[in-house]
């Protein structure tokens, strides 16, 4: 078989090969670790990966496991979720070396059904960002643009960058604001986002705590119905996932979809590019020629959905923060390093000058281990809580994020899933949006309020531009019903061309 | 009009234990006014009649069985530390003689 052609493989593609005999754990890891080899130096999909390590994982999981359902299937996990042993920085200084001594319940789930984990996919620093862009540790490439000077998205964007380019099978990203499906949308793959509860965020690193979720990115709407039906379900470890039982998702996708009705919101089209509107209007065409039926349904809050979002995700975030001060785990910054001396520590005046040696190692630690967006988020999330200013934005975001969620309730009454853009635009260059911090945000306009209401989504490629960039759509349901989103993708994907054209697209790169 | 000046940024990087000085210090206070600026839409839209969602899920009093269960060991957790003295961690001196 040519090199790369087992590495370009789905999972139930390889299930069967891997099943039948036709192919060995070996040889399938083998593959991906010379697509990685030649590919990893330029993409960056990779914090670091050591092939003798995950060969000796190959070999204990295959003694282990005799059948799973994802025996020897490489899947790589975000830098955020943390894996037994395993270096798990979250792309950021202030963890580099941290090696978490448990695994968090979707590895431990991945690692019972026979999975070959591939840790250290990149990502924006705690996943702050939508470009990959703020690791700090350099930026990952998009794949699908020749001349690699395109984002991947973010911030999950080394795991869906590594899964269009066959440096793994398949992936977990995490999902806060949109950091599985924009950087799935950007590299023209299949990425869900969970509803807020389905999967367990035990041992994930803790962003946004009543926001974050787990979910797969990969190949086809199959591959990640098989993922999510493994990590799916309730964990006593984490008290806020659901007491909900699991459907087999992979089963669900021969539902059929006629019948079915899709929502149409009235979206801002402020910063929406022409190709994303025709794009979306040609995958309508397709689900109409499916049978199913379409409805205007109204988001009025969702133009609020930015600016609600930015208060209650900093601030969650800046509490959880609050842990990194080197002194439990993680990095210390060394003796005598940073601005001290300077008279930079010195609290403002009216505070109490508690000046010690503690408190300004935890200054210089923080302030030489956290990267500039994270410290962006840390003092607007420190901001809006702070007294004098909780009730004008922390308060007023979260009855706002009432508002949103009374919206989506709504909405989804009168349909089984709202259809609209991942993005407002294709794909953007490295650099374009780096410098304005709320231009970067503006672009999560459309998949930030699935998080506020909770609701599951799922994004997959259904357009290109003229230079051949995926264009995303977004699908959204009620809580609980990703199986309506799984068989809509299922059945966008057998009669349409953007998935063999994805592939046509790698071939030779 | 600014919504927040360098000096409160300056005060908020204390309370978040964060060094900010000079340039990066403007630097910062600009971006985060940009942000607070946009913020302000918020404050159109009435919400008197409204309650603040903290949380999506309508879960309450999530309990378990209070039974003993294993733990990390001591050493597996002083062992993260960046500084340690086993069986403690180490941090700078915090009490003046």
């Amino acid at each position: 078989m040519p090199s790369g052609e087992l590495a370009s493989k789905t999972i139930h593609e390889l299930r069967a090969l891997l099943t039948a005999g036709a192919v060995s754990p070996r040889d399938l890891l083998d593959d991906v670790l010379a697509r990685i080899d030649r590919l990893n130096p330029s993409l960056h999909a990779y914090l670091g990966v050591e092939p003798q390590r995950l060969r000796q994982q190959l070999e204990a999981q295959l003694a282990a496991i005799p059948a799973g359902r994802l025996r020897g299937i490489p899947i790589t996990i975000k830098d955020n979720i943390c894996i037994d042993g395993e270096e798990t920085s979250c792309a950021s200084r202030i963890l580099a070396g941290f090696r978490p001594p448990y695994d968090a319940t979707v590895i431990e789930r991945l690692k019972q059904e026979g999975a070959v984990l591939i840790p250290r996919a990149n990502m924006d620093e705690f996943a702050f960002g939508s470009s990959t862009e703020n690791s700090a540790f350099g930026p990952t490439k998009n794949p699908r643009a020749a001349r690699l000077d395109v984002v991947p998205g973010g911030s999950s964007g080394g795991s869906a960058a590594a899964v269009a380019a066959d440096l793994a099978i398949a992936a977990l990203g995490s999902d806060t604001g949109g950091s599985i499906r924009q950087p799935a949308a950007f590299c023209g793959i299949v990425g869900v986002k969970p509803t807020y509860g389905r999967v367990s965020r035990y041992g994930l690193v803790a962003f946004a705590s009543s926001l974050d979720q787990i979910g797969p990115l990969a190949k086809d709407a199959q591959d990640a119905a098989i993922l999510l039906s493994v990590i799916a379900g309730h964990d006593p470890r984490d008290s806020t996932s659901a007491p909900v039982g699991v459907p087999d998702y992979a089963r669900e996708l021969a539902q059929p979809v006629r019948g079915l009705s899709i929502g149409l919101p009235e979206l801002p089209a402020e910063g929406q590019t022409d190709d994303v509107r025709r794009a979306i209007e040609e995958a309508l065409r397709v689900f109409q020629q499916l049978g199913c039926r379409t409805a205007r349904v109204a988001l009025p809050h969702i133009d609020k959905a930015i600016a609600a979002y930015y208060i209650v995700a900093t601030a969650e975030a800046s509490s959880n923060l609050a842990r990194y001060d080197g002194v439990q785990y993680g990095w210390r910054a060394p003796r005598g390093s940073g601005l001290r001396g300077q008279g930079s520590g010195q609290p403002p005046s009216p505070e109490p000058p508690a000046q010690s040696e503690l408190i300004d190692m935890y200054l210089r630690t923080r302030t030489e281990g956290f990267g500039a967006e994270s410290k962006r988020r840390i003092l607007l999330g420190t901001y809006v809580l702070s007294q004098g200013y909780y009730e004008a934005y922390y308060l007023k975001g979260m009855k706002v994020r009432t508002l949103i969620k009374q919206d989506f309730d709504r909405a989804l009454s009168r349909c089984d899933a709202i259809l609209m853009p991942t993005s407002p635009t294709p794909p953007f260059r490295l650099g374009e949006k780096i410098h304005d911090p709320l231009q970067m945000y503006l672009s999560d306009i459309y998949t930030i309020s699935a998080n506020l209401a909770g609701v599951p989504a799922l994004s997959m490629c259904c357009g290109a531009t003229a230079d051949g960039l995926p264009i995303g759509m977004q699908l959204l349901a009620a809580p609980f019903q990703e199986a309506v989103l799984l068989r809509l993708a299922h059945a966008y994907e057998q009669h349409t061309q953007w998935q063999t054209r994805r592939r046509a697209l790698r071939r030779g790169d | 009009m600014n919504v927040i000046s360098p000096e409160v940024v300056k005060q908020v990087a204390w309370l978040a234990r964060l060094r900010l000085e000079g340039q990066a210090l403007d630097q910062l206070a600009a971006q985060l006014d940009d942000i607070l600026q946009y913020v302000q839409q918020l404050q159109a839209v009435p919400t008197d009649a409204v309650e603040p969602t903290s949380h999506v899920l309508p879960l309450a009093n999530v309990l378990r069985p209070d039974k003993r269960r294993a733990c990390l060991s001591q050493e597996a957790v002083v062992r993260l530390a960046p500084a340690a003295q086993p069986p403690f961690v180490k941090v700078p001196k915090v009490i003046e003689t």
